[in-house]
């Protein structure tokens, strides 16, 4: 760490699409350019350990996926300084950064800073879901990804979205057995079909069609799924589930994967004070933005997933362009300006078709307001039950909550469980999410130790307002 | 309940865990070695005495505790493995020293 | 506005420890209470404190307070047990005696001297405490490190889980028939009827009598009722660690165990107005000293800091003081919300219920200290 400046011009935040691209593209303007990552290789969760997979047969992850080597290979020609297995734990609104590598923190400055830290999976509260062998498909695609790891033995798949069919899809092509995938897309999926135009022109159509298809042809699908259970007293035995036509099955499993789309990982953004609103569509709460992925806090930018949910080639062109606008503010006459516009078009290339598949694959009420003696706050074993009774209290929203009930005060710092927690009171108090709020994110962001806090520098009036002795 | 791809390459090196040596693949995350391993639950919640294990595998959910090396709650899945890292599922809290 | 009405004997307005710890008392007592609170986002204290019932340093420029003080912490015990056996709520109140830590000999020296001139007050109340050295520390507190010079240790010092409080307060309160509205911040009060209307967005309140215990909110709203409450925002920032296994029965000034495990560090204070946004340099200082005192903390993983308002007086004692103008209207605004809650509860409400805060006990706490000049 002792090569890292004090300054840069940019600083970027997650090596995913938006990331790299962003850090590109600066680099190569000529911008001091430093990229920092949590992860010891390049490719955020989507190309992730695209540099150094031990999957070594292309056809199992995909060429979607290879892309990401390409972009990963620019990223490390271009000259920005990478530093992984960093952990940003605060921004302020100074753009001042807090990071820390290999247990040691430290602060930097940056004039332009970039926030790229993607997505993570929409919590999937169930009963059960806390049991080992419960994981996300995520966590399954990580596995395979960056291990060579699939699941033995008896294995499920349950949820809705594109990346059910995609882990499904890889999980095939590695020769892993599913006996089942469990879809709980709602009826109410017509309503998607009106945006169907403009998805069918979308570069993801046809790609995604044959996906579905090909796994379909060799999975039992169960569609309409309204209940889900997993069982078990140790791990997780059997899956258990209910469809709209009524009747309980049940099926033995050693591996249950949920997903139910993913949603901005919005923990530094919030914790630096950027604003960010509940969007209907989405069902999650995005930031407020300009179209270079502008916030309001001066020379701040969110780019990718993190900005609102679009897949990888769209995040690229996020990061594409609040890159841009970085190289804009510090060196406006560079020659890498002259492709904004070529950019923008290839956004919103990705961006078409999204109403659909958001709609389409929009997460039944149920499995984002479980049934009331469903675990909601993972890390501090808080029901459903004691949120909605709670608000009966008086208590109004997510902040009071935390105050009440712990729910929140666990380490993930409500990645688990605060949408749920939001949607639970908004519908108890009969409001919206956003009236409802979220919780109020504080550094640090993710762990660091006292030592490291102790080790910061502090100035005399900090000091002053310590020891008063 | 997870087994490699067959032609997935990599050295192994040695770790312990829960006291048990054992060979896992170099480049693994301390979260992905123990399952490879076989070790199900990677702590005992101190809430509640359930037993928990990775969830997420990218450092958001924070089941995948562990003690590495005498130092505890450290995210496994965050971790690559290292020749004679000592690897100990977490039962209850930490305790402050470790 | 909407054209909602409520009733209620008395309005308490602020839903923090101290208007809950009254509207408790008050309820308990068969009072019909309405407690007006803010939303979820606000600047509450009662939130963001380090929930110390403390006393070994309290009252040096006012006995009054010192021996208010005493009173609070001996009551806190069966004011626990009340809550606990109405609510089911166990708020985890300790009081094994505590410690304040001192760095250098300096630091002992200094607050040898300050400690002695608080117990030489004339009318001060008397109680215990020690000024320890390095080696009568360490026989109490074994993991200390080695820059630890001494302490001061009073036997009467505590604390308790200050959110597992404010919940039973709120349970508590509704038990017995208290009505709680958030969401309803105060836009005026007026005296009318023999009584107050309060006018909120959502609609009215009248009551009879009307209780501020809205923290640094008291300062707009006093003067509508002819009460003089002159306090500010004090920032204070706080660090909190996971939860460990127990290894700190003592709770020190700066640094507590909490009964759930976690690790609560303070202690800091600074003038910046409504500002609560977290300074890393003064984070960095607190985990600096709280390392030096336990060095084993070092390893510790911070899971969240925060920065609160305490609410100020220009002296730092509290304010009680029923409005000579319109009767019936009640100050309660401290920075000490968690030690005083006992006295809040059992002492003030009763008091408030009665509609007198006797002179003997609560002139001292009037703001009309503020305007007479101090005596050479």
């Amino acid at each position: 760490m002792s090569e890292l400046r004090d300054s840069y011009d940019v600083a970027v935040v997650g090596a995913g699409p938006a990331g790299l691209a962003a850090a590109t593209v600066c680099a190569r303007a000529g911008l001091a350019t430093v990229l920092f990552d949590e992860q010891p290789a390049p490719g955020g969760q989507i190309y992730r350990s695209v540099t150094t997979t031990p999957v070594k047969r292309d056809t199992i992850l995909g060429a979607d996926y290879w892309a990401g080597a390409a972009l990963a290979q620019k990223f490390v020609a271009s000259g920005a300084h990478y530093v992984p297995g960093a952990t940003v734990w605060n921004l302020t609104r100074e753009r001042e950064i807090g990071v820390s590598v290999g247990g040691a923190a430290r602060l930097l400055a940056a004039e332009r800073v970039i926030l790229a830290t993607g997505a993570l999976e929409r919590p999937f509260p169930i009963p059960g879901w806390t049991l080992p062998g419960v994981m996300t498909a995520s966590a399954g695609q990580i596995l395979l990804k960056s291990s060579g790891l699939v699941p033995d033995g008896r294995t499920v798949v349950a949820g809705c979205g594109p990346l059910l069919w995609l882990i499904a899809w890889q999980y095939l092509n590695a020769g892993v057995r599913i006996d089942a995938i469990l879809e709980t897309t709602t009826a109410e999926r017509a309503a998607a079909w009106r945006h169907a135009p403009a998805f069918a022109t979308s570069p993801y159509f046809l790609k995604g069609l044959r996906m579905v298809l090909a796994v379909r042809r060799r999975v039992r699908v169960v569609s309409n799924v309204t209940e889900l259970r997993a069982e078990g007293r140790d791990r997780v035995e059997a899956v258990a589930w209910r469809t709209a036509r009524g009747s309980e099955q049940r099926l033995p499993v050693d591996n249950l994967f949920l997903h139910q789309g993913v949603v901005p990982n919005v923990n530094l953004a919030m914790a630096a004070g950027i604003e960010h609103r509940w969007d209907d569509v989405q069902l999650c709460f995005a930031p407020v933005l300009d179209n270079d992925g502008g916030t309001a806090i001066p020379g701040v930018a969110i780019a990718g997933d993190g900005a609102g949910i679009a897949g990888a080639e769209a995040a690229q062109a996020r990061g594409m362009l609040a890159g841009l606008a970085a190289v804009r503010a510090i060196r406006p006459n560079a020659p890498e300006l002259a492709e904004t516009d070529a950019v923008r078009a290839r956004l919103a290339r990705f961006i078409r078709g999204r109403e659909f598949l958001d709609t389409y694959y929009k997460p039944a009420a149920q499995f984002r307001r479980p049934a009331p003696d469903t675990l909601v706050c993972r890390c501090e074993e808080v029901t459903a039950g004691q949120i909605v009774d709670t608000v009966a209290l008086g208590c109004t929203g997510p902040n009071q909550m935390k105050a009440f009930l712990r729910c929140g005060m666990g380490p993930c710092q409500g990645r688990e469980c605060g949408l749920t927690v939001t949607e639970l009171i908004a519908q108890a108090r009969g409001v919206s999410p956003q009236e409802v709020g979220y919780y109020r994110l504080r550094p640090p962001v993710k762990p660091i130790t006292l030592g490291e806090l102790a080790s910061l520098p502090k100035n005399q009036a900090a000091l002053r307002s310590v020891a008063r002795g | 309940m997870f087994r490699r791809l067959p032609d997935a390459d990599g050295s192994s090196v040695e770790v312990t865990i829960d006291g048990r040596s054992t060979r896992v693949r170099a480049g693994d995350t301390v979260a992905a070695a123990l399952l490879s391993a076989g070790v199900l639950a990677s702590r005992i919640s101190d809430v509640s005495g359930a037993p928990r294990a990775p969830y997420c595998m990218m450092g958001v959910c924070f089941e995948c505790l562990v003690t590495v090396d005498g130092v505890g709650n450290r995210q496994g899945c965050l971790m690559p493995v290292k020749p004679g890292m000592r690897i100990d599922t977490q039962h209850g809290k930490r305790e402050v020293g470790r | 506005m909407s054209g909602a009405v409520h009733e209620a004997d008395v309005a308490v307005v602020g839903g923090g420890l101290v208007g809950a710890a009254i509207a408790w008392g008050l309820a308990r007592s068969g009072t019909r209470v309405l407690v007006l609170d803010e939303g979820d986002v606000a600047f509450r204290a009662s939130r963001g404190n380090f929930a110390l019932v403390w006393v070994q340093s309290k009252g040096l420029g006012m006995p009054e307070y010192a021996a208010w003080t005493k009173l609070s912490s001996d009551l806190w015990g069966q004011f626990a047990r009340r809550l606990a056996d109405e609510t089911g709520l166990d708020v985890a109140f300790r009081r094994p005696g505590g410690f304040h830590l001192c760095l250098s000999e300096r630091e002992v020296e200094n607050r040898a001297a300050m400690l002695s001139r608080l117990h030489n007050q004339s009318a001060m109340v008397k109680y215990g405490y020690e000024i320890l050295d390095a080696a009568q520390v360490r026989g109490m507190l074994p993991q200390i490190g080695p820059e630890v010079a001494g302490a001061s240790y009073c036997p009467l010092d505590g604390h308790v889980n200050s959110l597992r409080l404010l919940r039973a307060l709120h349970a508590g309160m509704q038990q017995f028939g208290a009505g709680y509205l958030a969401d309803h911040v105060v836009e005026k009060i007026a005296p009318r009827d023999g009584g107050f209307r309060l006018t909120t967005r959502h609609g009215e309140v009248r009551a009879a009598k009307v209780v501020l215990a809205a923290g640094n909110g008291n300062a707009r709203l006093g003067p509508m009722v002819g009460l003089d409450i002159p306090v500010r925002p004090q920032r204070g920032q706080i660090i909190v660690t996971e939860k460990v296994a127990p290894f700190l029965d003592y709770p020190i000034v700066t640094i507590r165990q909490t009964d759930e495990g976690s690790v609560m560090i303070g202690d800091s204070v600074e003038e910046a107005g409504w500002d609560t946004s977290v300074g890393t340099g003064v984070v960095s200082a607190e985990a600096e000293r709280a390392v030096r005192m336990f060095p084993h903390l070092a390893r510790l993983n911070v899971v969240r800091t925060w920065a609160a308002l305490r609410v100020m007086t220009p002296d730092g004692f509290p304010i009680y003081q029923q409005s000579v103008s319109s009767p019936g209207a009640f100050v309660a605004t401290c920075h000490s919300g968690v030690t005083l809650a006992a006295v809040h509860a059992l002492v003030v409400a009763p008091a408030i219920a009665r509609g007198e805060l006797p002179a003997e006990q609560y002139i001292a706490f009037s703001p009309r200290r503020f305007h007479v000049p101090a005596t050479a």
